[in-house]
């Protein structure tokens, strides 16, 4: 029993740092220990980065990300499906969500694939150094007009949402803070961008022009001075509503789901106590993200959260495809997956505003409820693929199972998954219908392989498997 | 056209992201105007005078002709006190009708609520769009969102044998039971079996429609084309939604508002050509609001947040012409170099309210506001 309290603590873990585990991981990790796991986790470079080469090999147009489904997506879904690191490309998810970019205006997915690339480079060392990347990201420049924020006229875009959005949170600066915050951004632009024909996309550079920088004096948060955009950043992270305003974001992206951000300046946090301590670990460790990250995973809050995250659509789809198998290579047919969280209500690379996406129950309604389940219902039906295959090679060897024992193997194959009792009632009741099912002969075998597949079924269509 | 006993129906379009009022409705004869517009005003030869004073650029042609018609109502002014000049803060005061505290409800949810307190029909509010509108959104109260085209929408589309499919779905709906007080496994469960009912419902539209007028093939054409065959269906809906953006032009205004212009008039003309050929209009009303307006100076290229905004009503039922007053452009009239609202947008809720859906606007809107008489 205390075995299975750790492979559910495990996949717990796996579940949110990365997007699950199957059983075979989960029992290597297990056997490894979970405060190394977690260091594991924390120090990705231990594990191989996913090859880009595999995927131009298949997918030549990768190069091109244009097209549609378009090339960015499949590009993005590789990686979220084959990497061996798993909190890093969940961490990169992480400032996708809270530093959204999106092509509908962006238009160059080479360029939002090179912004993820540096979350996935820098997303767990400092914040404060990432904000300074972000305020430099010609892409991030480009979506938030910061190009187009003059010495002689101020464009308030980039320099709102900086304050908004990226680290302070409405209700803890004036407008007039935006304002200053924006002068002192002037300037901060990318070279002059060739035209993309004839000679397709060429990659954007920033440049910092000082003859159309606001050399004046800025008063901002307090703060007197010829401020320019770093000494902003500066004055940002010190800002002890900078420290809550990013440690909310991880509590309700890692954690257990939160209100919306909008509501953050009026709504106190779900669990304050353990806002304040990570915000401690965040302001202790001069905004070093793996520290916190740290802090994060070894808590009691943390542990105890199972199953208090809605899963967003692309923990669904992708946590999907690495169960089952199958998607090690990028074969024809990926950008349909590749589109699959879009359908759910998160188009990837395209959030449909600077603010993001809404999370937690927001993700659910009648249309998204049903791509989900018709999703992982078709990927889980589906025998052939490897993951499939091993979960039924499992229950094989658990011999004949009764109705009670099909269904509490499956649920605990998936996940484990924790199921109310009505539900698993229902669970119980179809299996009934088939009677016990055994694997001693080719036909038997046969029979008891559908009635699996169609017991993970009926599972991932329960409002429990929505969650993580 | 015969007298009518058909119930009410709102359809909303929201334009997402802030669309600039001054560039809307052109104050044409203010100096002030071609002032703070130089690199965003449109010339005098590409807009089209309403009168004397105002005038629309010439990509909204077909607005004119509803505006020729007498059916369309322009809502000058529109907005609130302390505008937060947040894209998302604002959206949810339209959404919600709270200004100063976040609200949980939506006004088109409470009004969803009244309609069919019983939840007889799934589908009395359908939503066109990416995700659910936080205006619809009400504990309990269903919504269809229809993501993509109407045709594909249902549960488990790959079991078809009957039996088994009602099998399956029997089961299903056997475990969305939603319990009272469980949040949001509550609110999934009535999902869940409110969307399995709505599919059942909404299959028909598609196949039961059949018109002559061509859509623009672009998104928001598509959405209102979706909204026309579920309200020629005869389904009973009375509450549609739909959105098409984004108009934040911070930068490179003019052609992007033009192209955002040009294909939410054209797939209107569609929409409401389609209502009339088919004697379906006399009972549709349509609101198109956007969070808020965007400031009276230009910043060289586009435009940057503002406060007040433009609001339009129209459909049969309207009694076009111009409500409100075009706030001032005088520098000391500016907020913060903004133009200030001289009207609240729950006035246009209370009207529509009282006058369309025939209901007591106050719970709904959070309070008594003066009414505009756009609607007898």
């Amino acid at each position: 029993m205390a075995y299975q309290d750790d492979i559910a603590l495990m996949a717990h873990l796996m579940r949110r740092a990365g997007f699950g585990a199957g059983r075979d991981e989960l029992e290597a990790r297990v056997a490894k220990g979970y405060d190394a796991t977690v260091e594991e986790l924390l120090n990705p470079e231990s594990q191989p980065p996913v090859d880009p080469y595999m995927l131009l090999r298949y997918q030549p147009a990768a190069l091109l990300p244009g097209g549609q489904p378009p090339m960015g997506n499949v590009n993005y879904m590789y990686y979220l499906v084959n990497s061996k690191r798993p909190l890093q490309e969940k961490t990169a998810l992480f400032w996708h969500h809270v530093f959204a970019t999106g092509n509908s205006k962006v238009d160059n997915y080479d360029q939002l694939l090179e912004q993820i690339h540096m979350f996935r480079n820098d997303g767990m060392g400092s914040y404060r150094d990432l904000l300074l990347k972000i305020a430099r990201n010609p892409t991030m420049i480009f979506w938030l007009d910061n190009n187009q924020n003059h010495g002689t006229a101020v464009n308030e875009n980039w320099g709102r949402e900086l304050l908004e959005l990226f680290s302070l949170g409405a209700g803890n600066y004036t407008e007039k803070d935006v304002r200053e915050a924006s002068r002192a951004f002037t300037g901060w632009t990318f070279e002059t961008k060739i035209p993309r024909l004839p000679y397709g996309r060429f990659p954007w550079k920033f440049e910092y022009r000082p003859e159309d920088h606001d050399s004046g004096e800025k008063e901002f948060l307090g703060h007197k001075g010829n401020l320019n955009g770093e000494d902003i950043i500066d004055i940002v992270v010190q800002q002890p509503a900078c420290a809550r305003f990013i440690c909310r974001h991880l509590y309700n992206f890692f954690v257990a789901d939160e209100s919306q951000v909008p509501a953050w300046s009026i709504e106190p946090p779900r669990d304050p106590k353990a806002i304040e301590t990570l915000s401690k670990a965040f302001t202790d460790s001069n905004y070093d993200m793996r520290s916190v990250l740290r802090v994060l995973f070894n808590s009691d809050f943390f542990k105890n959260a199972r199953y208090q995250h809605l899963k967003s659509p692309a923990e669904v789809v992708v946590g999907t495809l690495r169960l089952v198998g199958g998607y090690e290579t990028p074969m024809p047919g990926y950008g349909e997956l590749s589109m699959q969280p879009s359908y759910m209500g998160q188009d990837l690379l395209n959030p449909p505003s600077v603010e993001g996406w809404h999370t937690g129950r927001e993700w659910i309604n009648s249309g998204s409820l049903m791509a989900r389940i018709n999703f992982v219902a078709q990927q889980v039906g589906n025998p052939d693929l490897p993951g499939v295959k091993a979960i039924i090679g499992r229950l094989q060897s658990k011999g004949t199972l009764s109705p009670d024992q099909l269904v509490d193997s499956c649920l605990d194959l998936l996940g484990p998954v924790q199921v109310g009792t009505d539900t698993r009632q229902e669970l119980v009741d179809q299996a009934k219908k088939w009677g016990q099912v055994s694997w001693d002969n080719a036909s038997n075998k046969e029979v008891a392989a559908k009635h699996a597949t169609e017991m993970m079924q009926l599972i991932v269509a329960t409002r429990e498997f929505q969650f993580a | 056209m015969a007298a009518t006993q058909k119930d009410p129906v709102l359809v909303v379009l929201q334009l997402t992201g802030g669309n600039d009022y001054l560039n809307t409705v052109i104050p044409y004869n203010n100096g002030l105007y071609k002032d703070n517009r130089r690199a965003v005003g449109i010339p005098e030869s590409q807009i089209t005078a309403l009168d004397k004073d105002y005038a629309i650029p010439n990509y909204m042609a077909p607005l004119q002709k509803i505006w020729d018609e007498g059916k369309l109502a322009v809502m000058h002014g529109v907005g609130y006190l302390d505008s937060p000049r947040s894209h998302f803060r604002s959206m949810d005061i339209w959404h919600t009708c709270e200004a100063e505290k976040v609200g949980t409800e939506g006004w088109l949810g409470r009004v969803a609520r009244e309609i069919d307190p019983k939840k007889e029909n799934v589908v009395t509010t359908v939503s066109f769009g990416p995700c659910l509108f936080r205006a619809l959104s009400v504990q309990g109260v269903p919504v269809a969102c229809v993501a993509g085209p109407l045709e594909r929408y249902g549960f488990l589309p790959n079991i078809q044998e009957p039996t088994q499919r009602q099998e399956i779905l029997q089961r299903f709906s056997r475990m969305y039971q939603p319990i009272a007080g469980s949040g949001v496994m509550e609110y999934m469960g009535t999902t869940g079996l409110d969307s399995l009912k709505g599919a059942d419902i909404l299959k028909v539209a598609p196949q039961k429609y059949s018109s002559t007028v061509e859509y623009p093939n672009t998104t928001i054409g598509n959405k209102l084309k979706g909204i026309a065959q579920v309200h020629l269906a005869g389904l009973g809906s009375r509450i549609f939604y739909c959105d098409h953006g984004s108009f934040d032009t911070h930068a490179g205004q003019n052609p992007l508002h033009a192209s955002l212009w040009t294909a939410v008039t054209e797939a209107l003309d569609a929409f409401m050509t389609d209502l009339r050929q088919h004697d379906q209009a006399d009972n549709v009303t349509v609101l198109m609001f956007s969070e808020f307006g965007r400031r009276v100076r230009d910043n060289g290229s586009g435009t940057d947040h503002g406060a007040a905004g433009v609001t339009f009503v129209l459909g049969d039922k309207v009694k076009g012409g111009h409500y409100g007053e075009y706030p001032s452009l005088k520098a000391e009239h500016l907020v913060q170099g903004d133009l200030n609202p001289s009207m609240d947008f729950r006035s246009i809720y209370s009207t529509i309210l009282d006058k369309w859906m025939h209901m007591n606007p106050v719970p709904i809107v959070n309070g008594t506001y003066e009414q505009p008489a756009f609607l007898n």
